[in-house]
Formats: structure tokens, sequence, C-alpha cells
């Protein structure tokens, strides 16, 4: 091959300046991030969903007798709250939740530690919650109600056994993650059993506990409403069965939306205990 | 081998016909080692030469390996690793003091003496890897340790970096006297730093020898580049 050297050589690009070969984007790189947050980007979708609702019933386009409005919503829950009924099975249904999780919570995260630390603690735990996992609790309710009658407690434990298998399952997951360069670490620190498991084994599992609390909180919720629509003189799901024998839609609508309510703000508490404990992290949502 | 002569109760470690091996395949092959008080050895060694083999046995880390012969290494000894190794969760002084109580004090004059001042608070992502790898360094010397095992503690840093914390550790060990085994590759390393320099070679030591090098050892110094020739010819390495 030669070369020939001549004087009027010139780059092909520099003689049609007008017409890049390669369109460049706007901003340049592709950015594989998902970029910076939408204010109040999380709520969009949600108040599309209200506002075809409101629109749909202020143009009679939504049946009141399948749908109610929100303004007959509204006063339903006016007068649910006037005369205290609201509050009432409020009450009750919060403290089911509430003791139902919390001791599910403890129970799992104990067994997902000693799963985690130990292989006999694994051996035995494991396999039984995973048949658990694979039994849906609810299908359980007519065995705890012939064991534990249709009181309290035979709601509580329904939520209780739906609530452990989340936390135990990713909290030892979690642990199981745990680099095997911190427990080396941990080692050549001489570090006491338990100082090892409060420094380094339950911050590190904390993120996967906190996403199996997110997802106990959701079944807490959706325990107890099939509890207390199965049998139940008392809470919500007693208040919204009781308005189905009425036909009273704007109530069952009204239990509805303080169950979406009740979900939303225990989730969004459990993000923000999530924000605040895993401050050391940096990841791609911040 | 130069021989290395101690009185016995001044030795921090003493290995004899240490033997060690993995799936069948021997990696350590009986050895003796003796470091003194307040020593600082380097041990070169290619990779797969079992000198982080060598550095886990001393440090007792190494569970899932068979292994015989007698291993004395004093209860107080830490470890520096290649990766900084902070636990992500902790920030910096909680990592320092990690295990210890009541050592808070403690811990920020050694974070001063590693030249952290003022990042006591922050969270390990914060800091870039130099500073992480001098976490480390604080969070091993607040022991007060016997010994000191590092494994490679600078390979991941870049070169400048790695100038500064060879003049850190060096003035932190003259001050704290710790007895200190500093596993590398890099032979200017190990002779700008150490006493005495170890080549491990298919699990025996090839070579042991004294650096008899002044005070500011720089790697003009034609007695550095002689010493440097023949390690590097002791690691297999073909000079001219």
């Amino acid at each position: 091959m030669t070369l020939i050297a001549t004087d009027d050589f010139k780059p092909t690009t520099a003689a049609a300046p007008a017409a890049p070969l390669v369109r460049a984007r706007r901003g340049g790189r592709v950015r594989l991030g998902p970029g910076p947050a939408i204010p109040f980007g999380m709520q969009l979708g949600s108040l599309l969903l209200v506002a075809s609702w409101v629109i749909g019933s202020g143009l009679g386009l939504i049946d009141p007798r399948i749908f109610s409005a929100p303004w007959t919503v509204a006063d339903a829950f006016r007068q649910l709250i006037a005369d205290g009924r609201l509050q009432e099975h409020f009450g009750v249904s919060a403290w089911r939740a509430v003791s139902g999780l919390v001791i599910g919570v403890a129970i799992g995260t104990v067994l997902a530690v000693i799963a985690g630390l130990s292989r006999l603690g694994e051996a035995l735990i494991d396999g039984p919650i995973q048949i658990k996992r694979a039994v849906p609790t609810l299908a359980l309710i007519p065995l705890l109600m012939l064991w534990f009658g249709i009181g309290e407690q035979m709601k509580i434990i329904t939520i209780v056994l739906a609530v452990i298998v989340p936390i135990y399952i990713h909290t030892h997951n979690a642990l199981r993650g745990i680099d095997n360069r911190y427990v080396e670490l941990s080692e050549t620190l001489n570090l006491p059993r338990w100082t090892f498991i409060r420094q380094v084994v339950l911050p590190g599992a904390l993120p996967g506990f906190l996403l199996g609390l997110r997802f106990a909180v959701t079944l807490c919720w959706v325990s107890l409403v099939v509890v207390e629509q199965v049998n139940a003189t008392s809470g919500l799901g007693y208040m919204i069965n009781l308005a189905r024998t009425y036909g009273q839609t704007e109530i069952i609508i009204a239990g509805i939306v303080v169950y979406a309510v009740l979900g939303l703000v225990s989730d969004a508490a459990v993000r923000f205990v999530e924000r605040r404990a895993l401050t050391w992290r940096r990841t791609l949502s911040q | 081998m130069a021989p290395h002569t101690v009185a016995i109760d001044d030795l921090v470690v003493q290995t004899q016909n240490l033997h060690r091996s993995f799936d069948g395949r021997t990696i350590l092959d009986g050895l003796n080692l003796r470091i003194a008080r307040g020593e600082f050895v380097a041990l070169l060694g290619r990779s797969g030469s079992g000198k982080s083999t060598f550095l886990k046995a001393l440090a007792e880390l190494d569970h899932e390996v068979t292994g015989s012969g007698r291993l004395d290494v004093p209860e107080n000894r830490s470890v520096v690793f290649q990766d900084a190794r902070l636990l992500p969760w902790l920030r910096v002084l909680e990592n320092v003091t990690l295990g210890l109580t009541g050592a808070d004090d403690a811990g920020r004059r050694m974070l001063r003496e590693v030249g952290l001042t003022g990042r006591e608070r922050s969270w390990p992502v914060e800091l870039s890897g130099g500073e992480q790898q001098r976490v480390a360094l604080a969070r091993s010397l607040v022991r007060e340790p016997e010994l000191l095992l590092a494994d490679e503690p600078f390979g991941a840093l870049d070169a400048l970096t790695r100038i500064r914390m060879h003049a850190l550790l060096k003035e932190l060990c003259a001050r704290h006297r710790p007895a200190v085994l500093l596993v590398t590759h890099d032979v200017d390393e190990a002779i700008s730093l150490a006493d005495r320099v170890l080549v491990l070679e298919q699990g025996t030591f090839v070579e042991d020898l004294s650096i008899d090098l002044p005070a500011p050892r720089q790697p003009d110094n034609p007695r550095f580049g002689q010493l440097r020739r023949h390690l590097l010819t002791k690691l297999g390495v073909a000079t001219h």
C-alpha cells in the first residue's frame, strides 16, 4: 500500500460541517440511574386515580349504587366519627394489628438470628418456616378457630403467623449475605459473641429486616381484614361486613379508605425508619 | 541465609516446622520464623507462594486448613487487610474503637495520629481509599498490639497515596513499636520499610535478609538498587 501525500487533503467531516454523523443527545452521555426525583412524583398516580373518581361521580358516569361518590363517602365518615363508631372499630382493629405485628416481628427476628448464626438452628428452623410459607395463613384459619376459638387470641395468632414469614425470610437472607470478610475482621478483633451480634450481624441484616418489615406490615393488614370478616363483632372488617348486609356502599368504601390510609401510612413509616437507619448507604435512589 | 539470633524472652513470634496444606496440596512446608519485639519484617513472595496463608496462620484465621507445627503468637495482635474492611454502618470513630469499651479518647488520639481529626463522625463511604486505610491502621494500633499483621495493606491504593502511607506507617511503628509482619509483593515497599526481608517461595523461605540501609531510604541509593536486584532475583524476576 502506498500513501500519496496531497496538498488538498482535508478530513471529510470538515467538508460537511452542517451534518454531524452522530446526532448528539441532549445532555450528552446516557444516564443509567433513574435520574433526579420528581417533586411529589410518588403521589402523581394516586392523585390521578382519585381525580377520576371525583370527576366520574360528578359527571354521573359512575353509578352511586355501585361506587358511592366521594362526597357521600365523606358524609358517611362524618357520621361514623360523630357517633363514635369509626373510632371504636378502628381502635379494636389497630390493637389487633399492632399486637400481631409486634409479636410476629419479634419471633421472626429471633428465629432468623438463630438460624443465621448456627447450623443446627438453621436445620431445625428453616424447614418448618418454608412449609409455613407454602401454606397460606388464611387456609389455617379453620384450624386456628378450632384450637383457639373465635376470640381475640385466634385473630392475633393468625396475624402473628402471617408476619413471621417475611420477617424471617428477609432477615435470614440478609444475615447469610453478610460479607465473610466482616466475620474475619471480628475474629481478629476478638469481638465477644454478643458484641459481634449487636455491632456486625444485626446492622448488617438491617436492610433485609426492613424490607421484610414492609412486607410484614402489608400482610398484617391483609390478615386483619380476613380475620375480621370471618368472625368478629367489632373492628373495621365487622363494620364493613355489616354495611354490606344493609347495602351501604358508602360505609364499605369508607372502611376501605381507612384500610388504604393505614396501609400507606404504615408503609411510609417503615420507609422513614429505613431512611433514618440506613443513612450510611449510598444507593441509586439517592 | 543470614542467621538470626534473638534472646528468647524478646520473641514475639515463633514458628517451628509450620506446615499447612489445603485440599492435599502443601502450601507451607515447614516454616521456621522468629520475630523479635519491635522488629519490622517484610514478607515477599509471588502470588501463590503461600504468603497470605502464612499470615492467616499467624492471625489464626485458618479454620478450614489442615496443618501442624508449633506456632507462638501473642494474644494481643491485630490485622490490617488489603481492603480497609470498615463496617459501613459504623462511623469512623466507632470503627476504630469496635469491641473496646471506654476507648473513645484513645480512638480520637489515634485518629489524630493518622491525620483524620474531624472525621470521627463520618461514614466510611464518605472517605477516600487512602483515608479508609488510615482508619484501619488506627483501628489496629489503638489496641497497642504486640504484633501487627498487614496483608498487602497498600495494594489497592494509588502510587502517590501509597508513598504517603509508607511514611505514615513507618512513623507510627517507630512510635508504637509493635512487631510487624508486612506481606507484600512490592520489593521497593519491603526495602524502604523493613528491618528484615523474607522471601517465600513454594512454601519455604528462600531468603532472610537484614536491610542495612541508613535512615532516608531512597531508591536512588546504590545499595537500595543492589538489594532490589538481589530480592528480585530471589523472586525469580530476571534483572539487568
